[in-house]
């Protein structure tokens, strides 16, 4: 069985790694380098949106683009749902990844937009077996800094974060437990819920 | 105050719950919550008590409050809680915080006037915070359940513990005159005051703007308690992509 899982995840590597050859030239596994690697070039792109000034509109439109980018959205969302996403349809999924996208920017830029004026300063990168986790520090002027993990992965077949714990709390566990009361007042309908996620955030 | 009675008892009681804390499920566990039902009605009064009291209050005092004397307020009421911090640190054998909390303590009661500012953070030394939850943990208590306690907020079997015998065992209030004790009561209201505001868009996030407020409120005390403890123990994050593999 071990074998077995091995066996089906490395053919799966191996097509990931294959597709990634054709689209972006040689892919290479994912390693601590290329993990704080990630995490600052996403890292300079929020510092980027947070201190360029404009509208709220334009930060949430930039925070979209960067989760477009750098975030495993598919896996993230369909977390998210919690156990209900395994009877759902692919369809069914894709549109509710669809407007997560943008709630999830909105609520995320919306208290970015808090930290006008700070940086967020990458600090170090811990191996945590199957992902990397990079911490990093928010500075904000006049008070304390505080502390932002990215855990990073490339098994989608592409090097994403998944998460975003910020003070020990997880994007991902604080967004099942909300997937999960929106789900509950639905009667576990995410249609309804796609519906509905794109006015909230 | 504190009678040597009494700290028998306490004892005794805390190995109790210790025991049963001990038995409770942990590694793996995001979420131990055997008393849901009862905890959403202490959520409830909580809840109400913040949007009709907590809440309007501290803006109230924010608005009428100059910002330095907000600080100083605070700078107090977290000066006289060092000595207790001290206690904890030593209980915890982490003997460089001890030393850390003592110089603050000396330093801002005398060169910090009683306690209104805080000159050491500038010197070096920072706050360290602790409390008697944390030297539970560190003698090897487990987390136990997770509990929201009346006027107080969300907490866990241990924390709770480590609150109560806080307020037993805090060794500053024994050693205050009366008027002291009733300055310190009075500026630990108004560091509250304060905090609800500095956390305010975080705290009307989590109890106003999501669907299960008191869901929410309990992740975010566990996981950042966790945190704040390094209580590694209790990881329990989500591997989304463990279910494919």
């Amino acid at each position: 069985m071990q074998n077995l899982n091995k066996l089906t995840l490395r053919r799966r590597y191996f097509l990931f790694g294959a597709a990634s050859l054709v689209a972006a030239g040689p892919a290479f596994a994912l390693d601590d380098d290329s993990a704080t690697g990630l995490v600052n070039q996403l890292v300079a792109e929020i510092n980027a949106a947070t201190n360029a000034g404009g509208s709220q509109t334009k930060l949430i439109k930039a925070f979209e683009g960067i989760f477009e980018q750098y975030a495993d959205i598919n896996i993230i969302s369909r977390s998210a749902l919690g156990p209900r996403a395994r009877t759902a349809s692919t369809e069914t999924l894709k549109a509710f990844s669809r407007v997560f996208k943008g709630y999830i920017a909105r609520k995320y830029g919306k208290r970015f937009q808090e930290y006008i004026g700070s940086a967020i300063v990458v600090k170090n990168t811990i191996n945590r077996g199957k992902f990397f986790e990079v911490d990093a520090s928010v500075e904000v002027e006049g008070s304390e800094p505080f502390k932002v993990s990215f855990r990073v992965s490339d098994r989608s077949g592409k090097k994403l974060f998944f998460d975003i714990i910020i003070e020990g709390i997880s994007l991902l566990s604080s967004e099942r437990v909300e997937m999960g009361a929106l789900l509950d007042a639905r009667n576990g309908d995410i249609g309804r819920l796609t519906k509905d996620l794109a006015s909230l955030g | 105050m504190f009678e040597r009675g009494n700290g028998i008892t306490i004892l005794k009681y805390m190995v109790l719950f210790g025991l049963l804390s001990a038995c409770s499920p942990r590694s793996g566990i995001v979420v131990d919550d055997p008393f849901e039902t009862v905890n959403r009605k202490a959520h409830a009064l909580n809840k109400g008590l913040d949007s009709n009291i907590l809440s309007p209050v501290s803006k109230g005092y924010s608005y009428v409050v100059p910002n330095m004397v907000e600080d100083s307020v605070s700078n107090f009421s977290s000066n006289l809680s060092l000595p207790g911090k001290v206690v904890n640190n030593i209980l915890q054998l982490d003997i460089s915080a001890a030393a850390n909390n003592t110089a603050r303590l000396v330093i801002n009661s005398t060169i910090g006037l009683v306690g209104l500012f805080d000159p050491s953070d500038s010197m070096g030394f920072e706050e360290r915070s602790t409390d008697f939850g944390q030297t539970l943990q560190r003698w090897g208590f487990a987390e136990g359940a997770y509990i929201e306690i009346p006027l107080v907020g969300p907490s866990n079997i241990r924390d709770g513990m480590g609150l109560f015998v806080n307020m037993m065992l805090d060794p500053t209030g024994s050693a205050l005159t009366p008027t002291m004790n009733f300055y310190r009561s009075w500026s630990g209201i108004g560091s509250v005051l304060q905090k609800r505001q500095i956390y305010g868009d975080q705290i009307d996030e989590v109890l106003y703007g999501s669907a299960d407020s008191y869901a929410q409120s309990r992740l975010v005390y566990l996981q950042n308690r966790r945190f704040q403890l390094k209580d590694n123990l209790s990881d329990a994050y989500i591997d989304p992509y463990a279910e494919f593999e």
